[in-house]
């Protein structure tokens, strides 16, 4: 196959991802769309398994190494619960970042393999080193993100002194080398080279460590765009356009969901990267002195409320999905649209542990998606909503937020205190993350029930009965 | 005049690319931007294409077994990231109304 042929079908690959990804914008659309990223995806190997077979001949050991691969990937897709998504993200982005590096490894040490002049000229040992420390990077700090997320090590942030100055040191340190690498003799070229690698994933563990707790959902998304930036920059290096779109579609998906969960938290992307945000605020959680009563009720109270009620909004949160009550909260609503009530959900963008996670997790329920409500689409609705029901959100409700001068000023909140009736389920009256009490809860016209969530919807469904 | 240099292009497709994504991605319902997680994580598995070729080269030594690691994990991602991506997705499905009977968990 020649080198047009192979380029033109690249092209075809390319115009099916991007199709993929617009498919994304209805669910209708959804699934078709995803066939076509499948079909993109089959092109292109098979197109390069083609090149490769015309020039080399070896490919016994790509074909085992895809079966071997493709099996393991399968099996994970198929086991995996919805809960766990966040961790399996994470868990993908480490494998693209290694295979960068190991792609990496292997073009400086047969540049022929991949079409290169030997030895490799300076523009591509340029972009190698991009390739391989973004890799290295994602690598590293993607297995953090996973052990994180999947509760082998605690979420909380981990912060020591001078933190900041040890990972510009490295960063400078690591350019350095880089630029070695980049300057060095064909002989010579190891050497630095593999310190610079060795810095890079050590940077990649320094840089996810103090990030934890509610924004693992914007370290996850920026993951995503680095394993993007990851594979464009490998593009770059083998002069290999395919990579370079494909990269560069997923660098900007990921950075694009980064400043959305940013937006939503109202966090600038700066204080989320520098990290410990979870670990400071302390004195101002420490300042809910005074004891103001709350009205606490049982779930046959809530039952009742919403059984009188016409319309009722349920706002689940990531309390909600900690308790996997998901399937629980369908129950409910159709015992209650059974009797005619109107029952919607408003999905805050923060809700669940990485970006649309909510989503997902009441579609797996079997929620048909027309009842979930995006904030911007539902907000209006909760001044003449009768019932808004709480589970296990608390900073995403907060009327704070509109409050001058609090510490969420201006985070977009779900205006649920606008609602006739308020019932919040908290498991206690603790604080939510950003370590503020929540005046919704003190309100003449919310009612407090305590427990799991999925044990307390699961009272207030047989009291309906 | 003298050639341009293929960087050059290349430097003009990456920055196409990254427009077309951009305003692609913007597109994307928030409802699922989960899948459109996983699914951006099953197209940078197309990294895979540069693993193959290190495991194909002309002269199978080391560097050829780095390739085929690079190749198996990248394999993973691209199956894995599909796959569930469909699995999802099918979760999305409107459903029909009183149809067939819904499976408890």
């Amino acid at each position: 196959m020649s080198a047009n042929q192979v380029a033109l079908w690249y092209l075809v690959a390319s115009v099916c991802f991007i199709l993929a990804l617009k498919g994304l914008s209805h669910p209708s659309t959804a699934r078709r769309g995803n066939l076509l990223g499948i079909a993109g995806m089959a092109i292109a190997v098979v197109v390069t398994l083609a090149l490769v077979y015309t020039h080399t001949g070896n490919v016994g050991y790509i074909l085992g190494g895809i079966v071997v691969g493709g099996a393991v990937g399968a099996l994970t897709a198929r086991r995996v619960q919805m809960t766990q998504m966040p961790e399996l993200v994470a868990a993908f982005h480490s494998l693209v970042g290694m295979a960068a590096v190991l792609i990496a490894i292997a073009a400086i040490h047969d540049p022929a393999a991949f079409g290169l002049p030997s030895p490799i000229p300076r523009g591509n040992r340029l972009e190698l080193f991009i390739g391989t420390f973004i890799g290295a990077l994602t690598f590293s700090g993607s297995v953090i993100a996973f052990v994180k997320l999947s509760g082998r090590i605690r979420s909380a942030p981990v912060v020591f002194g001078g933190q900041h100055w040890v990972n510009l040191a490295l960063a400078i340190a690591m350019v350095g080398f880089g630029i070695a690498f980049f300057l060095a003799s064909d002989e010579a070229k190891w050497l630095p080279y593999i310190v610079m690698t060795t810095i890079a994933f050590v940077l990649g563990v320094l840089i996810i460590i103090p990030i934890g707790g509610a924004d693992m959902p914007v370290v996850i998304s920026m993951l995503n765009s680095y394993s993007g930036w990851a594979a464009a920059g490998i593009g770059f290096s083998l002069n290999n356009p395919m990579l370079i779109i494909a990269g560069s579609l997923v660098g900007s998906s990921g950075a694009i969901l980064s400043y959305i969960m940013c937006r939503a938290m109202n966090r600038s992307f700066i204080s989320v990267i520098l990290g410990g945000f979870g670990a400071e605020p302390g004195s101002v959680a420490a300042g809910g002195g005074e004891q103001k009563p709350v009205r606490v009720g049982s779930a046959d109270d809530a039952a009742f409320l919403m059984g009188n009620a016409e319309s009722v909004i349920i706002v689940p949160g990531y309390g909600l999905a900690v308790a996997r009550a998901q399937h629980a909260v369908k129950e409910l609503a159709e015992k209650l649209r059974a009797k005619g009530i109107t029952v919607r959900y408003a999905i805050h963008p923060v809700a669940g542990r990485m970006p649309g996670h909510m989503n997902v997790l009441l579609a797996e329920a079997e929620v048909p998606y027309d009842q979930v409500f995006e904030m911007e689409d539902i907000n209006s609705d909760f001044g003449n909503t009768d019932v808004a029901l709480v589970l296990g959100a608390n900073d995403v409700v907060n009327p704070l937020a509109e409050v001058k001068g609090s510490p969420i000023y201006g985070m977009p909140i779900l205006e649920v205190h606008k609602a006739r009736n308020v019932i919040v389920n908290k498991r206690s009256m603790a604080a939510g993350y950003a370590g503020l009490d929540n005046p919704l809860f003190y309100q003449d016209k919310t009612m407090m029930v305590f427990g799991d969530a999925k044990k307390v919807v699961e009272d207030i469904v047989k009291a309906l009965d | 005049m003298s050639a341009v240099d293929p960087i050059v292009f290349y430097l003009i497709i990456f920055v196409l690319a990254v427009f077309v994504g951009y305003h692609v991605v913007w597109s994307v319902t928030p409802a699922l931007h989960t899948p459109l997680m996983s699914v951006t994580n099953a197209i940078s598995g197309i990294i895979l294409v540069g693993a193959m070729l290190a495991a194909g080269p002309a002269l199978f030594d080391w560097g050829g077994w780095v390739g085929v690691v690079a190749v198996v994990l990248a394999s993973v991602n691209v199956f894995g990231g599909f796959l569930v991506t469909q699995r999802m997705l099918e979760m999305f499905r409107k459903k029909e109304p009183a149809g067939k009977p819904v499976a408890k968990p």
